[in-house]
Parts: structure tokens; C-alpha cells; sequence
């Protein structure tokens, strides 16, 4: 069933190990049926379910839109605009997941169960976080900010997720010295490298000189902002309380000592800030260990340390998929054959699936997953619960337009099976036209003839009346037309055509043998009538048609035939010959045939 | 305070909600001019099953259909801004065995004309009910082998069925007798009809929709077919609309994701002389010369003499736009993607 059992195996072990949060954050009702030790627990989630999945559906489908955007943008950009074109998605995602953020703080803000406001509030940190990751790799990867403006992109990014405390440092900076920061501020892209290093060299000289001669020394305050300016890390680290967390310190360290810092030179600093910072009191987070690995610029640990962290399918296969469109990812094969973005995908998309709307998302996806998409859709898209007409349409349309012809036919076959159990013929009939499934044609018809023979009239005309060239689907239903057709010319008077239609239904075997012996009862009233109906050919045809009838059956057969059917044979042979008498005289005479 | 926009649908079961929004009028700014006229939700109230289609009934009734089967009417309280159910009727469409926990069917359309409600569903049958009345007024079991999908008024009296196997049927309500008056169907194939809409003055000219995209005019006072077939979408159409005061104009959303808007207010060929001249008489003359350059505009088969205008409303279309509405130069629709688009300058 699935392409590789140690795909199954991977995707069950990370499942596995984040069952509470996979829940938790796409709502995922089967997992609830998987084995948990603490019952009480999985009760918890559930109610979480519900709630978080309300925000998160904003991020699933206006990401959904992206994602599409993405894939279908032509490459005809090279070079530059492509990349402006990928930064601008990237930070299309990014304000769709700060978007999220503001929704869930409103609904925390507004909440009045405490227990209810702490789970928002730890949903909205999460989603902070994912931004924060996200940002930071835009900055890395994305755009690959370059020395010079490498140290921008890292500053903006600190200040948008600690602004207040990097605001009043800024304060206290520019209410001294303004016009010696001018130059250092306005370093631009206008600048090139070595003319930004010469000012800031000269500008950290002229600071240098300060702190030497003493300017400072009768305000320590000055003396220590001075030092921090220098980029002196004791300093720094002195002011540790005002910098929440190493990777701030990190820029701020760079800024001070080092602002032209190469992408390549940030994971000596990196790791030397976090261990500075952290001083050995505590361990490395989850998330400092993907900020870390980030600015290794070790991709693939980062995306794994994510898919184990976040437990949330839906940061990482965006992200892997706008890296992979960066041709960032070598086709790095995981050895099951997939490829890291695919297998992504194919996760993300497989947990919507359980979604009884967001179903429709997971398809676009599927459809980009070139490898094993079409296979994942194929298993998925037979298993959604068809309680509306409308739904099942919707399926069919995405199953059509896919050429999944197999799929077609059995969701058709199952939804006209069910009109049939409610007894909605009609349904049944416009179901199987749809599937083009002519078994399932003779099989509404056959519950048609079924009924007429019991009730003796037509149920439904409404619908045999007006078959029109869906009627050629199945030679039953063609017959069910025409068997209409017969007794509503007899309605009207119509007797030889009716006659002749009556005689054709038979000798071109359109209606079946079981069904022969109706007809000829049928052919009574028209042998009955006053005046002479059926031609001598005709009569001829009827007698041998009869003949066949009652020749086909066995010795058994006949002698376990009631008197009914008995005497039925016997009438019809009389109403024929009697037929005959008469036909041949009228056409012996002058006036005849 | 802005009026009403029409309602949307959600697709989803578990948290289905009925919601009300405002969006502002032009004249109000917002904090900084930036979220003037971004919808604002008012009120919401929980739904059980889907949302299959809804209609207000007057200024503070809404009734909407279920896929339970069930009818509701719910009620807006402006002066607090809530919604309360108001009115239900349970099970009104179901299958075989109505007490069978699963035996409602669902309710596919709903029409109203104060006091009276006109509901269709998937078990083939007709309600009429009554607002206020807790038993329906008349319930045609089994008007319809096959799936109704959608329902309207063609006249005070008479209303106008679309099903699953391609007919257009009338049925008087003033007869007591279960068969429709006329029966109408489309030649070739028969495709299933989603959605039904009748000319806002011309009443002998109704639209529909089928699953093939296809839009059908037809004229029922001749013949049992389509006068014209215009190939349209490439999936079901879902919703057909006439514009309420603008008729020249027709909206149709569908499954393939697009929004077309067509426009046969160009296609007034020739003006007749004497429009030109000044005077109350010709002004008279002129208006009643006008509707019928109107009604052969929508009932013309002539492709050369009258042109017709046609755009897609949506720039980058990916899922389905399940409904539709109009009012005035407002359009309102909604979309697969749970989004609710507005614009409001429609004619601009």
C-alpha cells in the first residue's frame, strides 16, 4: 500500500513521537483511535483540536494559495528577479503566519477560560517561533544576504522579534554623539564593502581613541556604552538582562565588532555567542539548536530538527519546497527514493486529508509531488466521506480531471448505490450515465421492469420518458424506453405502430427472454381488437417467437408451470391462430396488404 | 452601519456556522483609511450539518438549508448583534425511513416569498411551508426521481425545479395534483441542472446551470428545449443570477474556480429614431422599446448582430466559487479556499 514499507516505517516513527502535538495542531481525529497510555490526556488534545484548528485554517489556506503561486511561476526570471521573486514568497508565508499570531492573541486576549488563554498564548509563541525560524532563513538562504547587508537583514530580524529592547539602547546611543553614528547608520546598499570597512574602521578608531584618553571615565554609564560600542563581549554580556535571548547578543556583538561579517564567518560566532550567553547555566533549546544549525548553514539539519521540534508537517514542507525552488537541496535521495521536499509534501498533504474541508487543499499538493503524488491521491481520495451529493461532485471533478478513471467508476458505483437503497432511481440512473457504467444502467432498469411487473404500471415516468441518448447506454435501459414507448403509443391509439414496436422489441432481441412472455401477454389486446392489427408476417414472427419460448424450456420446467402459465401459452396460441384466420383472409381479398 | 452583504456557505460539519458580517458603506473611514469597507464580523451562531443554501426571508429572518435535511430559519437581532434560531423544521427532506438517525437527506435549495418558504432536496421532494406555521403547508413526496438541486419563483404561484437529470419542470401550487404543469429538457445528454435563475421583468426568460459548465436560456413559453446554449465554465456551474435591477447583466460561479460576469447591455443594436427626440411620449415609447431589445438580447440566436460581453471576475483562480450574490454595484462570493470576497464597484 504505501510505495516503500521504510517510508511507512519513517513516517510512523515521527508520527509516533509527536502524537500530541500532530493532533494538536491539524486536528487529526484518527489519532485518537491509536493507542495512548494516559486516556484522559488524549480527551485534552481533543478539545485543543477544535480551537487551534479554527486559527490555523486561515494559515492552511491562504498558504495553500501561495504554495500554488509558487509552483506555478514560470522560471523565466533568471538570476535576480528570480530571487526577488522568491523573497517576496517567502515573506508572503511569513505574513500569512504573523497574521495567525495576531488572530490567536485576539482570541487568547479575548478568553475567558484561563486554561483556554494559555493555550492560545502557547500557540501564538509557537507561531512566533516558526516565524522567527523562517525569517532567519530567508535572510541565510532565501535571499543570501551578502556581507554588508548580511548584518542589516540579521539586526531587522532581532529588532522585529525583540524591538523594546534594542529601542532603548538605541535611545540612549542617539542622544550622544548623534553626527559620530550618521556615517554608520546610513550604511547602504549604495556602499560598497570596502568602503563601508574603511568608515566603520575609522569610526571604531575614533571610539577607540575615546575610551583611551578617559573621555568617558567620570560617567561609567558612557564608559560602558563606549565598550559596547567597541565590541567589547564583557561589556556586552554585562548587559545581559537586557538582551532576552545569545542570538541578539550574537548581533549585537557583530554590529559593534564586526558589521561587515561574511555569511560563512557567522558559525564561529554563533557558537561562541550561545556559549557565552548561556555561560553553561543552561542547555540549548529546541529552537536555539535550529537557530544554530541555521547559521551553520547546515540546511538539511535544520529541516530535520524542525520536523522533530515543531511536530507541525506544515513549516517545514513550506519550507523545504520555496528552499527546494532556490536549488538549495540537492536531490538529496533519501534512500526509500523520495526526496526530502516530496516526502514533505506528501506528510503535510496526507494529514489534511483527514480534514473533512481542507481535503481539497491536500490535492493541489499531491498534484506537485511528481513522484508518489498521484499514488498518494489515488488511496486518499477513495476514502473521503461522500455525506452530500455536492461533495461527491467535487471528488468525481478532481478525479476526472486526473483521468483517475478507476476512482470515477467506484465513487460513482457507490453513490448510485445508495440513491438505489433510498429508492431514487433517477439518482441512481444519472449516477451510473455519469460513470458511463452500463452493469450498473442494466441494473436500475431491471429494478424498473421489476417494479412495473409487480405494480403493474411504470413508477418514475417522469424519467423513462425522457431518457434521451443516455438511453443507449445498456441494451436494458434501451429496452426500458422503448417498452414505455410501446404502451404510450397503445395510450394513444396507435396500434400498428405500437404493434410493430412490440414485434421489433423481440426479434431484435432487445428485450430479454425473461421478459418475452410479458410482451406477448402485452400483444393480446392488439390481437383482440375488432380490426386486424398484425400482418400475416408479423403473426408468423409472434407464433415462432412463442414457439422459441415455450421450446426453450425443459420437460421439468413445464410440468412445474402453474395452470396460469398454462393456460396463458394456450390462449396466446388461440388469440394468434384466430390472428392468423383473419389476416389471411383480409389480405386474400382485394382490398388487402 | 453597512447593510447586510449576502451570506456565505461553509463546506465544513464539525464548527459549520451561520455568520453576518458588515461591510461599510463608502462614506465610512476607517482608523486610517486603510480598512474601510473590510467585511467585520457582527455575529455567528453554530449550524448543524452543511450549509447548502440560505435565503433571507425578510429584513431579519434568514432560512437556511441543511444536509441533515433540516430547515432553520434564524433571526437577527440588530439591535445586539446576535443570531438565534428562530424556526426549524426537522427532517423536512429525508430518505425511506425518517427516524433512522441517518435518514435525512439533504436540503439542496430554498426559496422564499414572505411568509412562504419553497424547499427542495436530494430525496426528490417539494415542501412548501409557512413562516410561523409549525406543519409544512404541502409536501409533494417523490416529485422527482432524481435529485431536485435548486428551486425559484416563476410567478407568485408557480415555482421552477432543476434536478439531476437534466429537466426543467413548473409546478402550480395552487393545483392540488402531484405532477409538474410542464416539464422541460435539454436536448442530447442529460445533464444534470444545478441552479435555476428567472429574468427579473421578463418572466418567460429563466437561466440555468449544469454540471457541465453549460449555461442554458430558455423561454418557456415556447418549446420544451433550450433556446440557447452558451458554453461556459469547465466544470458545474454552481449558482446563476440575474442582477435584481440591472438584468442585462448575469453572474455564474463554478467549480473550476471563475467568476464570469455577462453583459448583453452592449448588444442594443439599433436604437430606433425616434429615442433621439425630446418629449414625454417618446420617452414612454422609448422604455417599453428598450425591454424589448433587452428580452432579445438573452433570447437572440443571431451571434453577429448581438454581441455579448464576458469576463472573468477572478485574476488567479484556484478553488471552487461555491455561491454567489448581487445587489445594486455589490457582489459577494465565496469560495472553496474559505474565503469571502466583496467588491463593492461592481459597475465601475
Amino acid at each position: 500500500m504505501f510505495p516503500c514499507p521504510v517510508l511507512f516505517l519513517y513516517s510512523r516513527f515521527i508520527r509516533n513521537t509527536m502524537y500530541l502535538d500532530l493532533a494538536e495542531h491539524l486536528g487529526l481525529i484518527f489519532h485518537l483511535l491509536l493507542k495512548k497510555p494516559d486516556s484522559s490526556c488524549v480527551f485534552v488534545v481533543r478539545k485543543d483540536q477544535d480551537i487551534y484548528i479554527q486559527t490555523l485554517r486561515k494559515l492552511f489556506n491562504e498558504s495553500h494559495g501561495i504554495f500554488i503561486g509558487l509552483q506555478r511561476s514560470e522560471e523565466e526570471f533568471a538570476g535576480k528577479s528570480r530571487k526577488t521573486q522568491l523573497v517576496q514568497v517567502s515573506k508572503n508565508y511569513r505574513s500569512v503566519i504573523r497574521a495567525c499570531m495576531e488572530d490567536m492573541h485576539q482570541a487568547a486576549v479575548s478568553a475567558r477560560d484561563p486554561a483556554l488563554h494559555s493555550q492560545y498564548s502557547t500557540q501564538v509563541s509557537i507561531l512566533s517561533a516558526m516565524e522567527l525560524i523562517w525569517n532567519l532563513c530567508e535572510i541565510l538562504f532565501v535571499e543570501a544576504a551578502v556581507a554588508g547587508p548580511l548584518l542589516l537583514r540579521l539586526l531587522d530580524w532581532v529588532r522585529l522579534h525583540v524591538c523594546d529592547v534594542d529601542n532603548m539602547v538605541r535611545e540612549v546611543l542617539s542622544s550622544e554623539n548623534p553626527s559620530k553614528h550618521e556615517l554608520f547608520w546610513n550604511l547602504g546598499n549604495t556602499q560598497t564593502l570596502t568602503e563601508m570597512e574603511l568608515k566603520w574602521q575609522h569610526w571604531h578608531e575614533e571610539c577607540q581613541r575615546y575610551l583611551q584618553d578617559g573621555t568617558f571615565a567620570s560617567n561609567s554609564h558612557m564608559e560602558s556604552i563606549c565598550k559596547i560600542l567597541l565590541g567589547d563581549e564583557n561589556a556586552i554580556l554585562e548587559k545581559k538582562e537586557l538582551m532576552t535571548t545569545w542570538y541578539h547578543f550574537l548581533v549585537t556583538r557583530l554590529l559593534y565588532s564586526h558589521p561587515t561579517v561574511k555569511p560563512m564567518e557567522l558559525r564561529f560566532y554563533a557558537q561562541s555567542s550561545m556559549d557565552l550567553f548561556l555561560g553553561g547555566e543552561s542547555s540549548p533549546e529546541p529552537l536555539d539548536t535550529i537557530l544554530m544549525a541555521a547559521f551553520e548553514f547546515e540546511l538539511h539539519q535544520v529541516i530535520k530538527e524542525c520536523s522533530i521540534a515543531l511536530s507541525n508537517w506544515w513549516f517545514v514542507a513550506h519550507l523545504t519546497d520555496l528552499l527546494d525552488h532556490c536549488k538549495l537541496l540537492q536531490s538529496h535521495n533519501l534512500y526509500f527514493g523520495s526526496n526530502m521536499r516530496e516526502f514533505l509534501l506528501l506528510e503535510y498533504a496526507s494529514g489534511l486529508f483527514s480534514h473533512y474541508s481542507l481535503w481539497q487543499l491536500g490535492v493541489d499538493y499531491f498534484d506537485h509531488c511528481p513522484e508518489y503524488g498521484r499514488v498518494y491521491l489515488e488511496l486518499h481520495i477513495e476514502r473521503i466521506p461522500l455525506n452530500t451529493e455536492q461533495k461527491a461532485l467535487k471528488v468525481l471533478r478532481i478525479c476526472e480531471q486526473r483521468q483517475m478513471h478507476e476512482q470515477v467508476r467506484s465513487i460513482c458505483k457507490i453513490m448510485a448505490m445508495k440513491a438505489l437503497r433510498n429508492n431514487r432511481l433517477g439518482s441512481a440512473l444519472s449516477w451510473s450515465i455519469r460513470a458511463k457504467d452500463a452493469a450498473f444502467a442494466t441494473l436500475i432498469s431491471d429494478r424498473f421492469l421489476k417494479d412495473y411487473c409487480e405494480k403493474g404500471c411504470f413508477s418514475d415516468l417522469d424519467l423513462i420518458d425522457n431518457l434521451g441518448p443516455s438511453m443507449l447506454l445498456s441494451d436494458r435501459l434501451t429496452f426500458l424506453g422503448k417498452y414505455r414507448e410501446f404502451h404510450r403509443l397503445y395510450g394513444e391509439k396507435r396500434f400498428s405502430e405500437a404493434a410493430k414496436l412490440l414485434l421489433m422489441l423481440m426479434t431484435a432481441h432487445i428485450a430479454p427472454c425473461s421478459f418475452w412472455m410479458t410482451l406477448l401477454t402485452d400483444a393480446l389486446p392488439l390481437l383482440e381488437q375488432k380490426e386486424v392489427i398484425f400482418s400475416a408476417e408479423q403473426t408468423y414472427e409472434l407464433m415462432r417467437c412463442l414457439e422459441d419460448l415455450t421450446a426453450g424450456k425443459s420437460d421439468k420446467q413445464k410440468f412445474q408451470d402453474d395452470d396460469v402459465e398454462t393456460m396463458k401459452v394456450e390462449m396466446l396460441r388461440l388469440a394468434l391462430a384466430r390472428n392468423l384466420a383473419r389476416v389471411i383472409v383480409k389480405e386474400g381479398t382485394l382490398e388487402g396488404s | 452601519m453597512g447593510a447586510p452583504a449576502a451570506l456565505q456557505a461553509c463546506p465544513s460539519s464539525l464548527d459549520n456556522r451561520i455568520s453576518i458580517w458588515s461591510v461599510g458603506d463608502l462614506g465610512n473611514v476607517g482608523l486610517n483609511g486603510e480598512y474601510q469597507g473590510e467585511p467585520q464580523l457582527l455575529c455567528d451562531i453554530r449550524h448543524n450539518g452543511d450549509v447548502m443554501d440560505m435565503q433571507f426571508l425578510d429584513q431579519e429572518r434568514i432560512v437556511v438549508a441543511s444536509s441533515t435535511g433540516n430547515v432553520t430559519i434564524f433571526r437577527h437581532h440588530q439591535n445586539n448583534q446576535t443570531l438565534s434560531a428562530n424556526q426549524r423544521w426537522e427532517k423536512a427532506h429525508y430518505h425511506v425511513d425518517r427516524d433512522a438517525s441517518c435518514g435525512g437527506a439533504a436540503c439542496t435549495g430554498v426559496i422564499c416569498s414572505n411568509p412562504e418558504i419553497v424547499t427542495v432536496g436530494e430525496d426528490g421532494r417539494i415542501n412548501l411551508f409557512r413562516a410561523d406555521q409549525k406543519d409544512a403547508v404541502r409536501t409533494i413526496d417523490n416529485a422527482d426521481s432524481s435529485t431536485l438541486h435548486a428551486v425559484t419563483f416563476l410567478r407568485t404561484t408557480e415555482i421552477l425545479t432543476v434536478n439531476s437529470i437534466g429537466q426543467l419542470k413548473i409546478w402550480d401550487l395552487r393545483q392540488q395534483r402531484n405532477e409538474p404543469s410542464q416539464i422541460f429538457s435539454l436536448t442530447g445528454d442529460r445533464v444534470p441542472l444545478h441552479c435555476v435563475d428567472r429574468h427579473p421583468n421578463q418572466q418567460h426568460i429563466v437561466a440555468t446551470g449544469g454540471q457541465d459548465g453549460m449555461l442554458s436560456i430558455w423561454d418557456i413559453r415556447q418549446g420544451t428545449m433550450p433556446v440557447s446554449l452558451l458554453n461556459a465554465h469547465e466544470a458545474e456551474m454552481w449558482e446563476v443570477h440575474f442582477h435584481p435591477s440591472n438584468p442585462d447583466h448575469l453572474f455564474t460561479c463554478s467549480e473550476d474556480g471563475s467568476l464570469w460576469h455577462w453583459d448583453t447591455s452592449t448588444s442594443v443594436s439599433e436604437k430606433p429614431s425616434f429615442l433621439h427626440q425630446g418629449g414625454r411620449s417618446t420617452t414612454y415609447f422609448s422604455h417599453n422599446t428598450i425591454n424589448q431589445s433587452v428580452v432579445s438580447a438573452w433570447l437572440s440566436n443571431d451571434p453577429t448582430k448581438d454581441r455579448m460581453e464576458i469576463t472573468n471576475l477572478i485574476p488567479n483562480q484556484t478553488l471552487s466559487v461555491n455561491s454567489l450574490d448581487i445587489l445594486g454595484p455589490c457582489l459577494v462570493y465565496g469560495t472553496d479556499a474559505e474565503a469571502i470576497y466583496v467588491n463593492r464597484h461592481l459597475f465601475a
